[in-house]
């Protein structure tokens, strides 16, 4: 289990022409084992947040740290799921699996367990052999999911893991992921831009804001799992959130139009 | 029966031709000389195929049945375009995937690639047989020369257009620089290096006649250029239709290759 730390992270993407704020004054204290959502429209930098936790670009300025230790570059401790699912083609589901302990040079015994383990967790044990291609959406999602799991990390990054998958996978995957996560104890940063998904889901929901990206609420939810989706206190939420969003939605737009404008 | 079908379908028109050219001949419409019937050639084929000498004692009945002209010619042949390919895709391929997978190899190295590759290979001929003087080496030269390039062009491509998804999933993991090219990089750029290996071992293939038509003295190049000194048409063409049966062979081999190491791959197309 782990602590994430995010202190005064700022990210400005220089573009010709202007630069970008991606992300301005974050600050989250994230406890070990909290599920936290990150919520908000398309563009407001939730994956240039997720990205500076996993290494992949760090931060302009400010820090952001993992149990006191300054992240500065991406590790298997800090394991990813994309949205584009990212399986190896060329591998089978158990290679698949099994590359991230190939990699730490595990005992093949040893790594042959935890693989067999992992295929069982996530019903994929029929389909070890297969290779992505041969694959739904929602199984590659759950061999992604597998191959993070496989390296034990005490820290899961998803980015929009879900937003390509129809409404009931979708839920499966998420009551899924809540089985593993209360199973397994892990800390989750989770992205997404559904208000509901968020809600079903997190312990807490960061809000975020568009152009420049910052913290516009940070909310707490503390209904008992599993969530009712069609609940008076989880649609109270939902419309709340929703209110929020939409405002920041609104500002997307409008700054849209101004392009188009001077376009 | 389907397959029957597309056989018997595909079959017709070269059946057709035949029977126009037998026929032809025939009549006496075509002079014996310059183009021998269908029968002729196949007779010739079959004589050229067959062992030139009775069994010897102690010789095992599969090497005498090899001994004849053709398979000695088509081994040679095959001998020189494997020798040859491997020494050019052998090259190409470690220098490619340094050159896709480093900008700055890439600066240095182009520049001099792109001057050498349109100088067909027949072109170094002259100095392949000045540098090699005769027998197998010029062939093998030529033919890596042949090869060298499409491998190494595709093999930069493959390299290049692999996703960065997969560089940021294997980053992730944990993978070194050995694992992510290893274990990402190459598989990843294989569809693209697969190609240019059909493309190289093509180009090996055509190389590989016009060097035996220099240098040697076996091979189908170098059978039907001698046959022509002594105006065997039917043995010339005998000649050309078991290159052609020997390409084929080839190519539908490394397309069976390709498609057992591409099983992972979306886009297949064979
Ligand atoms: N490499 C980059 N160069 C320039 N600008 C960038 C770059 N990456 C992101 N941005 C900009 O930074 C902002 C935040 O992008 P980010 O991808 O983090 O958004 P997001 O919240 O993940 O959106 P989405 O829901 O569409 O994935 C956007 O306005 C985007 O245009
Ligand atoms: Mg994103």
């Amino acid at each position: 289990m782990a602590q994430i730390l995010i202190n005064n992270v700022h990210k400005v993407f220089k573009t010709p022409g202007k630069d970008v704020v991606a992300l301005q004054d974050i600050n989250l204290e994230i406890k070990a084992g909290q599920f936290v959502c990150l919520l908000g429209p398309s563009g407001c930098g939730k994956s240039t947040l997720l990205n500076a936790v996993a290494g992949f670009a760090l931060p302009s300025s400010g820090v952001i740290t993992v149990d006191g230790k300054p992240i500065t570059a991406p590790g298997p401790e800090r394991g990813m799921v994309f949205q584009e699912y990212a399986l190896f083609p060329w591998m089978t589901v158990a290679q698949n699996i099994a590359f991230g302990l190939e990699i730490q040079k595990k005992d093949p015994a040893e790594i042959d367990l935890t693989v067999n383990q992992l295929l069982e967790l996530l019903h994929l044990t029929d389909f070890r052999d297969r290779f992505p291609k041969d694959l739904s959406g929602g199984m590659r999602q759950r061999v992604a999911i597998a191959r993070v799991l496989a390296l034990d990390s005490p820290i899961m990054l998803m980015d929009e893991p879900f937003g390509a998958l129809d409404a009931l996978t979708r839920r499966n995957l998420q009551d899924e992921l809540l089985r593993i996560w209360n199973k397994l104890g892990k800390t989750i940063i989770f992205v997404t831009h559904s208000i509901e998904e968020s809600i079903y889901l997190a312990d807490r929901i960061v809000v975020m804001t568009y152009r420049p990206g910052t913290v516009k609420r940070d909310q707490p939810v503390t209904m008992p799992r599993p969530r009712d989706p069609s609940s008076a206190e989880f649609n109270e939420l939902k419309r709340e959130l929703g209110r929020l969003v939409m405002e920041e939605q609104q500002r997307h737009a409008n700054d849209e139009m101004k392009l188009a404008a001077v376009d | 029966m389907q397959k029957l079908k597309d056989f018997a379908h595909g079959a017709l028109v070269p059946v057709l031709l035949l029977l126009l050219w037998e026929a032809g001949s025939r009549l006496g419409l075509f002079s014996e000389v310059l183009l021998p019937s269908p029968t002729a050639v196949a007779i010739k084929w079959w004589a050229y195929l067959l062992p030139g000498q009775p069994q010897e004692a102690g010789q095992s009945y599969l090497a005498w049945l090899f001994s004849g002209e053709l398979p000695h010619d088509a081994y040679s042949s095959l001998f020189r375009v494997i020798t040859g390919f491997l020494i050019g895709a052998g090259l190409a391929l470690p220098f490619g995937l340094l050159m896709g997978a480093s900008p700055r190899i890439y600066d240095l190295f182009n520049p001099l690639m792109q001057i050498l590759r349109p100088i067909p290979p027949i072109a170094y001929i002259p100095l392949a047989i000045l540098w090699f003087g005769l027998g197998n080496p010029p062939s093998f030269f030529l033919i890596a020369i042949g090869a060298f390039f499409p491998v190494l062009m595709n093999t930069i491509a493959g390299v290049r257009q692999v996703d960065g998804i997969f560089l940021r999933a294997a980053r992730n993991l944990g993978a070194s620089q050995w694992t992510m090219f290893t274990r990402v990089i190459l598989p990843a750029a294989t569809p693209y290096i697969l190609a240019g290996v059909r493309i190289g071992i093509g180009t090996a293939f055509i190389v590989v006649i016009v060097s035996e038509m220099i240098a040697v003295n076996d091979g189908l190049g170098f059978r039907i250029l001698e046959a022509r000194e002594f105006m065997w048409s039917d043995k010339i063409i005998a000649g050309m239709i078991t290159i052609g049966l020997l390409g084929l062979a080839i190519d539908t081999g490394v397309s069976r290759l390709n498609n057992h190491l591409l099983r992972w791959h979306r886009g297949l197309e064979h």
